[in-house]
């Protein structure tokens, strides 16, 4: 995973409420083996219509949106099923961070081990910003803290682990595979244990 | 010691090394299950990095989801919905070969959907920690587990090092007291929390379900709620084992025998919440207050009782739903078209949900507007209602009666339901398009679907038994 420090974007608004994972990814493209290339299937119902052409209406179909990579979404983005093809659909179409005032628990993990950035900020200000798409947001990583154009600064929760994750580059897989000494002393303490239970 | 919850204590026997502030734990699993979708990207992982997965009697692999629940043709092949489908099947298949991992294959009699199969067997026992890339992973606490959903990254690290990277979550106990009114069963229980908690209730929490209520339920019922704990935005559901969990237990072919299985159970018995421990959060629930309950919306979290009038819309995301699903505010779900029934997931495809199809079926026929599918959730559950003469039963009343697999909760193998049709479906979501583009979905039991398939409406069962006694006597 590369780092990810900073970030300067403009904003793709979807203000509906709970955006779930069939609505990022439609299960029928997840007949896949590989993570790549599922941004053109993100949002597949909503971006075209029965005949599959594209609806001109549909942010991610308007020419000024493209490249940017901040989106904010209605409350509860990201409910549903495990799929991290959500959040690869997402990267895929080049969005690093996602803004909503609630975000459901596995997207939220997916989505940091995918460097997207879910940020979760209070409903009145997550509200505020959607009316006002082409400011161009700052967000600073070390900092957790959005700042908007007008200079003032938001704070998001952001969980110290992920935090570094993000600001080094480090992906968990490693991580956790420094630590199989742990690891094996753990499994032969519990063997023990239930044969002596057993 | 103070006194813990069943969650504290599963999660503290687990602990490879503690949370701080700086890093989560390295929190280790027990049982790992595998299924065709989201798995081949982890493997493909593993292999960059040269890694082979650590514990493989650990693994248990199944195909489910994007398999045909038709059967082979003449020449005993079998009718993918694609030849991504197949491809996906055939990658679980090979990498299991290549790490010697268990795999219940097409044709296997033990295979299913993974969340029906694991308890089966056996596999799923109390105080276990169990994950799957899958959400309806939590289906497991039914019996006393923690277990849950995890990504494909995840899927990864458990293979590679039978570990993952875990927050200790808050707890939320959801006590049910008092009996059920007829017609009522655990998935109108479930519906009718999500109803009550709504669809983020229980983010960032593990629920334990407690109370008599969930006492009197069989297996099948508790796994039914747990399994829509993650419709609530929980991260797990669990229940105490009991003597109804250890009963069921004894009967699996993977559960230790005779001495074995007795101090398994001493053991188990401890699985369970101390007097005087306490939850983050508490809901109680008078079980007189549920009654048959469906969905109107988008959500799992627009539940309803059948005769109830849908609210006015609060918000634009319930206007949307509604227009979506074509229902006016004020209007009962109750006398809804229907067009199509579906009956099975993991939420609702076991025997005890066969049984309860039969019993609505038996000597009446599916409404001729209505296409009905019946399918069950394994080969074992198929067997098993096959000997009761489920199928017969299921097919003279002009329900089509098909092979195992996920099937129209998720629409990914082909079975689909067209734009615009009403489907009543006994599975766990009603996202829009979730049973297929533009498809309208009221999530419902068994024995609502069951009803719903003979009159062409969505009507209430409880009614209609009680008609069906008054008929008998
Ligand atoms: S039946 Fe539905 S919810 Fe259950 S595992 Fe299959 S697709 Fe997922």
């Amino acid at each position: 995973m590369t780092a990810f420090t900073q970030l300067e974007s403009a904003c793709v608004v979807l203000p509906n409420e709970n955006i779930d994972t069939d609505q990022i990814i439609p299960a029928r493209f997840l007949s896949t083996t590989t993570r790549k290339g599922l941004g053109e299937h993100a949002f597949s119902d909503w971006r075209r219509d029965a005949s599959g052409q594209p609806r001109a209406e549909f942010p991610f179909n308007q020419p000024h949106n493209a490249g940017r990579s901040i989106l904010i979404a209605g409350r509860n983005f990201g409910c549903g099923s495990s799929r991290e093809h959500a959040p690869w659909a997402l990267t895929d179409l080049g969005l690093r961070a996602v803004i909503s005032s609630q975000i459901a628990d596995i997207f939220r993990n997916n989505a940091l081990k995918n460097g997207l950035l879910p940020i979760v900020l209070d409903e009145a200000i997550v509200q505020e910003l959607m009316l006002r798409p082409d400011d161009v947001l700052h967000i600073d990583v070390a900092g957790n803290t959005l700042r908007t154009p007008d200079g003032r600064r938001f704070a998001f929760p952001l969980d110290a682990f992920a935090r570094t994750c993000l600001l080094e580059g480090v992906d968990e897989m490693g991580y956790l595979l420094a630590r199989a000494d742990a690891i094996s002393t753990f499994e032969q303490r519990r063997e023990q244990e239930l044969a002596h239970a057993g | 010691m103070n006194p813990r919850t069943l969650f504290d204590k599963i999660w503290d026997a687990h602990i490879v090394v503690p949370e701080t502030d700086a890093a989560p734990a390295v929190f280790y699993i027990d049982l790992h299950l595998l299924h065709e979708v989201t798995t081949p990207q982890a493997f493909t992982e593993l292999a960059t990095r040269g890694l082979s997965p650590r514990r493989v009697e650990r693994c248990i692999a199944t195909m489910d989801h994007s398999t045909p629940t038709l059967p082979a043709d003449a020449e005993g092949k079998l009718p993918y919905a694609s030849v991504a489908s197949e491809q996906q099947v055939d990658a679980l298949r090979e990498n299991c070969g290549k790490h010697g991992i268990e795999l219940f294959d097409m044709g296997d009699a033990r295979r299913g959907i993974v969340h029906v199969i694991a308890p089966e067997q056996g596999l799923t026992q109390p105080g276990m920690t169990i994950v799957c890339g899958d959400s309806h992973t939590s289906t497991h606490g039914a019996f006393g587990a923690l277990a849950f959903g995890i990504g494909t990254s995840e899927v990864g690290h458990v293979l590679a090092t039978q570990c993952l990277l875990q927050r200790k979550a808050k707890t939320l106990a959801i006590e049910i007291n008092g009996p059920l009114r007829p017609g009522v069963g655990a998935k109108d229980i479930i519906l009718h929390v999500i109803g009550v908690i709504g669809v983020n209730g229980g983010t960032g929490h593990v629920i334990e379900y407690r109370g008599s209520t969930i006492r009197a339920l069989d297996m099948d019922a508790r796994m039914t709620i747990c399994n829509m704990s993650i419709e609530a935005g929980a991260r797990a559901g669990m229940i105490a084992p009991d003597e109804v969990t250890f009963a069921y237990l004894a009967n699996t072919p993977r559960a230790p025998k005779g001495a074995a299985f007795e101090h398994a159970k001493a053991r188990w018995s401890q699985f369970c919440t101390d007097d005087g421990a306490a939850f983050d959060r508490e809901v109680k629930i008078n079980a007189a207050d549920i009654r048959p309950t469906l969905t109107w919306g988008t959500h799992p979290g627009t539940a309803i009782a059948v005769d109830a009038p849908i609210p006015a819309p609060a918000d634009d995301s319930a206007r949307k739903g509604l227009a979506y699903m074509g229902f006016q505010a004020s209007e009962t779900v109750a006398g809804r078209e229907v067009d199509v029934v579906f009956v099975g997931s993991c939420t609702n495809g076991r025997l005890s949900d066969m049984r309860d199809v039969a019993m609505v079926l038996q000597g009446r026929r599916v409404h001729p507007r209505v296409r009905m599918l019946v399918v069950p959730g394994s080969e074992q559950v198929k067997r098993a209602a096959e000997a009761e003469g489920i199928d017969r039963i299921v097919r003279a009343a002009g329900a089509e009666w098909r092979e195992p697999g996920c099937s129209m909760c998720i629409a990914m193998n082909g079975d689909i339901v067209a734009a615009g049709q009403t489907a009543v479906s006994t599975s766990n979501r009603n996202f829009e398009g979730r049973q297929g583009p533009g498809s309208r979905t009221l999530l419902a039991s068994p024995l609502s679907a069951a009803v719903a398939a003979v009159t062409g409406y969505v009507t209430d069962p409880g009614v209609f038994l009680s008609d069906r006694i008054a008929e008998t006597i």
